[in-house]
């Protein structure tokens, strides 16, 4: 019998090094091409002095006129941050629910989050008068509706049994999302006067309102990343199915429901501020299983990163491509995303799998 | 010490109970095999004894209630080795068989210089070293069982408790498992349970055998007392001899006369 002494270390697969710098590459790219595409051109030298000078490096003044300034500070930088923080919140919610529930197609709106927030926001378009319909109105109906949705679920979902099962749970969320819809669609063509509003809200945008969004969902976003990350390990016992996680000490109705409440909190933010964006929560976690074969522990902080700078990449697409008009960024995600994965999917056929 | 010992347990699933008033007790370092024909509650019984299903009575582990233990504290006594496990093909065989280190970890740490030796032996037992970075989707039946047995080690429980350990394994990957399982009960001192449904075999490597039928048990003895053409008739519905092979004991099916 070979004895400890002469075994070699045995290390968990964390996160790689390659791995970990490609994604933050990637990233780097992605914010580096969103400050600078838009309609005026400010320059990299200019935009990195102007950051010095917002860093107090010594001797460094900004170039930048007050308006380009402004482009920069108030319009560029928090749109990337904001687009970063949606995208990221919404692969790492993805990722959760994959495997949380043992569901490779599980996405963040599987428990019904997108059809209560559109069924909020429809509400809110369609009834509040003019002046409460503001900028600020919206996110908060489309955050409560998104979240009594998930109450409704978890509440149907326990109602249907004693098992309690996750496969109980996500068909509670199907049943619960069709219903939310069904009302929405009601209230949708019971006020024909707003559907544009409606369905542009519902294909997804960032908006250009400057750092107020951010720092109104950041509080949420940074939360629920931190619950899920440090939940991470677990993650990967709980792809082993509820027996076996129970069976290796994990209180998994528990952990199920801490993951959850803080990926569907982060994910409600998210849909709140920018509407539907589709695709990101599984194609994210998707195309880096397929391309590095990591596990949760690792691809839950990867799906961050990446899902960070796809969506920053996106929303330049999604601004850019027919300036000045504006696409709609779930249009964008899916128009880009798809032709990819299926790249994906083609290169990497039984490859890191 | 009693390893483990039930007291009027019952299991009711659905409405209808499947395992009805067992008392069974088994001493610490034995091997017992749970027999019985399909139904019987086999794998119940083995899950309730893990908790992982409600009973009612009572079920001490060591001595101590399971049913007062964090399910911590229980996975730290007692490891399970299912009938199919679960083996997410992307996982290395090293990361699974780390996972057996979790009864160990609080939720938000990480493996630590004990879990990753722990787990260096448990591979090194089962002559898995080569294999740590090798997924287990890559596998074949006879390693990844290994990989399960390695993850129930890793676990450092003193009861293993295994529903049809050998199931999926041809006759030669059957018997090298439940040679190494009765090598690593010496070594280890593990008391092992296992459901099993090859009579012939479980006869030669449990000390006791514990027979099912409907919920209940209906005979507990050694293998010469319970596998007898008398009971296994009765309670298998089964038409067979029960020969002696150099003192060990085999059950031969006789042809065309299987009892309805």
């Amino acid at each position: 019998m070979v004895e400890a002494a002469a075994a070699p270390d045995v290390r968990p697969r964390g996160l790689s090094p390659a791995w970990a710098c490609a994604a933050a590459a990637f990233l780097l790219v992605a914010v580096v091409v969103g400050v600078m595409a838009g309609p005026v051109d400010l320059g990299v030298g200019e935009v990195l002095r102007s950051i010095g000078a917002r860093l107090h490096v010594p001797g460094v003044t900004s170039p930048l006129t007050e308006t380009e300034e402004a482009i920069l500070w108030q319009i560029r930088v928090p749109r990337v941050v904001l687009g970063a923080l949606v995208g990221g919140m919404l692969a790492l919610a993805g990722a959760t629910y994959q495997g949380v529930f043992r569901n490779p197609l599980a996405d963040p709106y599987l428990l019904g989050v997108a059809a209560g927030a559109g069924l909020g926001a429809t509400l809110a378009i369609a009834y509040l008068p003019e002046g409460l319909r503001s900028q600020r109105a919206l996110p908060l109906a489309a955050f409560i509706g998104g979240s009594v949705a998930v109450v409704l679920t978890y509440a149907v979902g326990r109602s249907a049994g004693r098992e309690r099962d996750a496969a109980t749970l996500v068909l509670a969320g199907v049943t619960v999302a069709s219903f939310l819809t069904a009302l929405q669609t009601f209230v949708q063509q019971q006020n024909a006067d707003t559907l544009q509003q409606v369905y542009s809200w519902i294909l997804g945008s960032l908006p250009s309102s400057g750092w107020e969004d951010v720092v109104l969902i950041l509080p949420y976003i940074t939360v629920a990343t931190a619950v899920i990350l440090v939940h991470r390990r677990v993650v990967d016992v709980l792809s082993l199915g509820d027996d076996e996680a129970s069976s290796l000490g994990v209180d998994v109705r528990r952990v199920r429901l801490v993951l959850v409440v803080a990926a569907t909190a982060g994910t409600a933010a998210a849909v709140a501020i920018s509407g539907l964006i589709g695709f990101v929560g599984i194609i994210v976690p998707h195309t880096i299983r397929l391309l590095s074969g990591v596990g949760y522990r690792a691809l839950l902080p990867l799906a961050f990163v990446v899902g960070s700078g796809f969506l920053v990449l996106a929303d330049v697409v999604a601004r850019t491509a027919l300036a000045p008009a504006e696409i709609p960024l779930g249009v964008v995600t899916a128009f880009v995303g798809a032709p990819f994965f299926a790249l994906v999917l083609r290169t990497s056929r039984g490859g890191a799998r | 010490m009693t390893a483990i010992a039930l007291q009027g347990v019952s299991v009711a699933l659905g409405g209808k109970t499947v395992v009805d008033r067992v008392d069974v007790s088994v001493r610490d370092g034995e091997w017992v095999a749970v027999i019985g024909p399909n139904g019987a509650g086999k794998t119940t019984l083995l899950r309730a004894i893990a908790r992982l299903v409600p009973f009612s009575g009572s079920i001490e582990l060591k001595g101590r209630a399971t049913s007062t233990m964090h399910r911590k504290e229980l996975s730290r006594l007692l490891a399970v080795v299912p009938q199919d496990p679960s083996t997410p093909p992307w996982m290395t065989v090293a990361e699974y068989v780390l996972l057996g280190r979790t009864p160990y970890l609080g939720a938000l740490a990480k493996e630590g210089r004990r879990d990753r030796d722990a787990t260096a032996r448990a591979l090194a037992r089962l002559d898995l070293l080569g294999y740590t970075d090798r997924r287990l989707g890559t596998l074949s039946g006879g390693e990844r069982q290994r990989a399960v047995v390695a993850r129930a080690l890793a676990q450092e429980a003193s009861i293993v408790v295994l529903d049809e350990p050998t199931a999926s394994l041809d006759i030669g990957h059957q018997q090298q498992a439940l040679d190494l399982l009765d090598t690593l009960r010496g070594e280890s001192e593990l008391t092992l349970v296992a459901a099993m449904h090859d009579l012939t075999l479980a006869a030669q490597y449990a000390e006791r055998m514990v027979l099912l039928d409907r919920g209940q048990v209906v005979a507990d003895g050694t293998p010469h007392e319970v596998l007898t053409e008398e009971l296994i008739s009765r309670h298998y519905a089964a038409s067979i001899d029960v020969v002696s092979v150099e003192g060990r004991v085999a059950v031969v099916p006789r042809r065309g006369s299987a009892r309805g």
